[in-house]
Parts: structure tokens; sequence; C-alpha cells
């Protein structure tokens, strides 16, 4: 395997209560290779969106994260970056896909401007350039570029997903966490935005850290894939492995959870 | 539906619009079904196409804008008020999301007291705390340990079971159970579906299942009716309809349902966008003519 893109080493963190507290992710160490796509399955309450956190620098108290973890992305711990270094890292070198993605547009601004926000900021491009960059991201993800006039609520909630993750993909980043990104979306729209990211990892070569409960989509997308419980990562190997030879009790039972749509049936 | 039974509960050719005029939601267009005891229905389809709308007018949640409503062969709507009571207990409903159907003020012995006082005045003094404890049981929760709590100390899957108890509660006929396990997680999912269906056989209810989840559909429910855009477009034996879809849009919901043997890379796991909006397109026009594609399996067409 080449160098890895990001390293996650001895990540542990706690979120400090009044009494005790409660270790959320338990020394969890993975790698993640340039253009991989990365899976972490696991039940809620599992860490699993803990670790996504954790990779954007996106906590604050309560939650702090023990002094031996690190997280290296392309050999840089990004857990000692000042501000400064902080923003220009995130989006640039790190973007973020959320649950609820489609909801965290601005509702009162048009697509253009949030697009031109992220440009101008990161990388000050100027109106007319932020225009051309965005009729081109929008047309990676299948929307017409003459939409970029139009607001969020005009777009349905896969198109206004799709608007995120392109939105996303401007800086050109080199990971993209998507953390449960398609839950809130039927599985065709699911499968239409998926194969789509899947599609532009290739040609643009992002790696993808994926998260989701999902087994059976997390096998279709990824190359590899760990298995959290209780904060710990009990599991990880390809995909293929994962799915047909589980090792740990708690994959085989997180399996054996999902009905398949042509096997055994119950009544 | 084949059923040899005499339907309990029948929507007969009901439509709902919402709104007039050329904005005018078409939320459920011509929908058919009947729902059989011991035997559970699935209706499947994505957010937006009216699988709510048919339980909330099964639930006389809804009054619809055309068709009947039948119980026991007799229509609802010009049913005397002791039929309508009668009616409210033998329909019972369980919800979505197992945290905000249950009253935060009130213990899990108060949850189950209510129907038990509402819909079973033969249970007196004693009788209600034994029949509380029964009904706890039959959802396989400790009694002790549950009924004196709140709904904040229990997880999902045990609110869930609460309202499975609840519904029971009201020894009902007919039980709608809208998106029962979609907030659950996905460990214990499996858990109050079982329970569901060994409640169906063993109290011989009828099961309304609603769910964008075709698998569990396939798990759980004998008859399966396939909806888009309002409209029931494929309907039948669930096994006949999975295995074999007949409607372009049951064959494209079946295509993108996660299949961990196909890899997003195998160009025959694509779904085309364009396709896809095609197929929504053509699903979305009304459709009268239906077909039988097999015994106990109709489609229509499109």
């Amino acid at each position: 395997m080449t160098a890895p893109l990001l390293s996650v080493k001895n990540l542990t963190i706690d979120y400090i209560g009044e009494e005790k507290d409660f270790r959320a992710v338990d020394n969890v160490s993975f790698d993640v290779a340039p253009g991989e796509v990365f899976g972490l399955a696991g039940e809620s309450g599992c860490g699993k969106s803990t670790i996504a956190f954790a990779i954007s620098r996106l906590h604050k108290p309560p939650a702090l994260i023990r002094r031996e973890s690190t997280i290296l992305l392309n050999g840089r711990n990004v857990l000692d970056l000042d501000d400064k270094a902080l923003r220009d890292f995130r989006w640039r070198e790190v973007a973020m896909v959320f649950q609820s993605a489609m909801n965290s547009l601005n509702p009162v601004l048009r697509i253009e401007q949030q697009f031109y926000d992220v440009l101008k900021t990161h990388k000050g491009m100027s109106r007319a350039e932020a225009r051309d960059r965005t009729a081109e991201m929008l047309k990676l993800v299948d929307i017409a570029p003459d939409r970029m006039r139009n607001y969020p609520h005009q777009f349905s909630g896969g198109m206004r997903q799709r608007i995120v993750i392109a939105i996303c993909l401007a800086l050109d980043p080199r990971l993209v966490v998507m953390d449960e990104p398609t839950t809130a979306l039927d599985v065709v729209v699911q499968r239409e935005i998926l194969q789509r990211i899947n599609e532009l990892r290739r040609k643009l070569g992002f790696a993808v850290l994926f998260i989701t409960h999902d087994l059976g989509l997390m096998v279709q997308f990824c190359d590899r894939i760990g298995i959290m419980l209780g904060g710990k990562l009990v599991e990880q190997g390809t995909a293929d492995a994962i799915y047909r030879t589980p090792e740990h009790d708690y994959t085989k039972k997180l399996w054996a959870s999902f009905p398949s749509l042509h096997g055994g049936v119950l009544r | 539906m084949s059923a040899t039974s005499a339907p309990i509960l029948t929507l007969d050719k009901i439509s709902k619009t919402f709104g007039g005029g050329p904005g005018a939601v078409h939320a459920a267009r011509s929908i058919s079904f009947s729902l059989h005891a011991g035997r559970a229905l699935a209706v499947v389809g994505e957010s937006g196409s009216g699988k709510t709308t048919c339980a909330r007018i099964a639930m006389r949640e809804y009054e619809p804008s055309e068709g009947r409503l039948l119980f026991k062969g007799k229509p609802v709507d010009t049913a005397g008020s002791r039929e309508i009571a009668d009616y409210r207990r033998s329909v019972q409903m369980i919800f979505q999301d197992p945290f905000a159907s249950l009253n935060p003020a009130h213990t899990i012995a108060y949850h189950l007291k209510r129907p038990l006082m509402l819909h079973r005045p033969e249970l007196k003094g004693a009788a209600i705390g034994e029949e509380i404890t029964a009904l706890l049981r039959q959802v396989k929760l400790d009694p002790d340990i549950v009924a004196p709590k709140y709904p904040h100390e229990l997880s999902g899957g045990q609110r869930q079971r609460v309202n499975i108890a609840r519904a029971l509660a009201a020894k009902p006929e007919v039980i709608v159970a809208d998106e029962p396990t979609s907030m659950l997680d996905v460990s214990v999912r499996l858990g109050v579906l079982n329970l569901l269906s060994e409640m169906k056989r063993e109290m011989n209810l009828g099961l309304l299942y609603i769910t964008h989840d075709i698998a569990t559909a396939r798990y759980v429910a004998e008859d399966i009716a396939v909806m888009y855009a309002g409209q029931i477009v494929e309907w039948g034996n669930t096994g006949k309809v999975i295995d074999n879809p007949a409607h372009p849009y049951t064959k494209l919901l079946l295509s993108a349902v996660p299949d961990p043997d196909i890899r997003f890379d195998d160009p025959k796991a694509q779904v085309s966008t364009s396709e896809a909006d095609e197929t929504r397109r053509r699903s979305a026009a009304t459709q009268e003519t239906i077909r039988e594609v097999e015994p106990d399996h109709f489609v229509r067409a499109a």
C-alpha cells in the first residue's frame, strides 16, 4: 500500500461528565489510502460520528481528545493545527457531508452565492471565476448550471444533497468525510448519489471516509471497512472479507440483523 | 389480494386530495386494498408516495375525498357512534417515532392503563394491574422493571415494544404500523418486526405495515402494495412481486436496494439517472388499466 493519506493512531475521545467521563472512542487506529473509500459501520452511539468530527477538528468541550491520539493527514498532525492552519485545512484538504446536509444550505441565498462564499474565502476567486467553477461543479453532479440562480427550496432533497457534495468538491479536497450522507433519502436517490460519488472519486482521486449503519450499502461502495462497537474498532478488512468471512461475533450479528431481499421470510 | 376470510378493513377506490385548483396535491388516487385477519399487507414506497396518507385514512384521521372505507363490510361514514367507538378500539396504530409517541410525564404503567380503562370497561381494580403485567410480558419486557419507569429511561426498541403493548391493550383486530422500525437501531429492528409478526399470528390480527424498506416487507408481509405518486402501481403476493416485478417503478426500486453482492463499480449495478427520471415521469401519470401478471399479482400499465 502507498503511504496513507489519513492515518488515525490510538485515537481516544472522552466526553467529560460531572461525575464520570464517557469514553466514546477507545484507542482506534486505521489508515485510509489516497483515493480509497473506507467505511466505518456500527450502531448509534458506537463512536463513528465522533471520529468523523475529530478528523475535521469539529469537537468542542465536553469532548476531549486524549493526548496519545494522532490524526495524520499527509503526514501532518491535524490535532496540532492552529486556528489559521485549521481554516486552510478545512474544506481544502478535508470536506465533510453530514446526514442532514441538504438542510445545511442557507435558504435565503441563491446556490451561486453559496458557492461564491466558499470559493472566495478559500481561493480568493472573483465573481466570474466562481461562476465558472460553480457551473463546472454542478455539471459534475448532474444539475443544469443555469439553476445556480435558484434557491435551495426549488430543489428536491436529493438535488440539495448533490449540491452540498458539489460545494464540498469545489476546492479539490483530498478527503471527503461522509457521515450517513444518504440516510434521509429514498433508496433510488441514494443509489444515484453514491454511484456518482464513486465515479467522481475514480476521476478526481479523492478519498472518502464513509459512515453508515447499512452494511449492505457499505460493502457495495467501500474498498475497506471497519466495524465499531462501544467505541472500539473491533474488526477491519476489505469489503469482501467483512461480507464473506467476518471474524468478529459482532460483525456476524450485525449481518444477521438485515433481512435480505431474496432471503428468508418470517410469518 | 387473495385470502379466504372476509376482510376486516377495506379501502375501496379511495382518493385524497389536498388543496384545490392547479396546485392540488393528489396524495392518494383510487387506492383499494383489504386487510385480513392473521395477514400482513406491506405498503411500500418512497417519501411522498402516499403511504402515510393510506395509514391516516385507515385510522380515520383523514376523510377520503372520494371512495369508501369499509369495516367488516359496512361503510364507516354512515356508522353510528357505537360503531365508531368499536372501530376506534379495533384499529390501533403504532407510530414511527418511539421517542415522541409516549408522554414523557407519565409512567409506562399509565400508558397501558389508559387504553385498558377506555376500551376494556370489564376490567376492574386489580385486574387492570394484572393485564398491564400480561401485556408487558407479551412484548417481552420485564413488568416489574419497566412498568414504573418513564419513557426517557427506556431505549428506542423498548419504547416501541411499549407502543405495541399499548396498541394490544385495546384488543384490536387491525394494527396499522407506520415505519415502526425506521428510527430504531439496526440490531433491534428485527426483534420488533419479529414481535409484530408473532402478535399477528397469535392474535389473528390484520397488519398494515408501512415502510420504505422493501427487504423488510418481504420478511414480514404476505401481501405487498408498491406505491408511487399516490397510486398503487403493483400489488399481490410479496414473493411474486419482488421476484418477478412487472412495473418499471417496482423494478427501479428493487434495483436500488442495497445489495452486498453487487459493487458500484460493476456496470450491471448502474442505475441511470435519466432512465430513473423517465420511470418516475411515466409512473406519476394516472394509470387506469390493470393487468394480471399471474394469479395474485397485478400491475397498472405504465
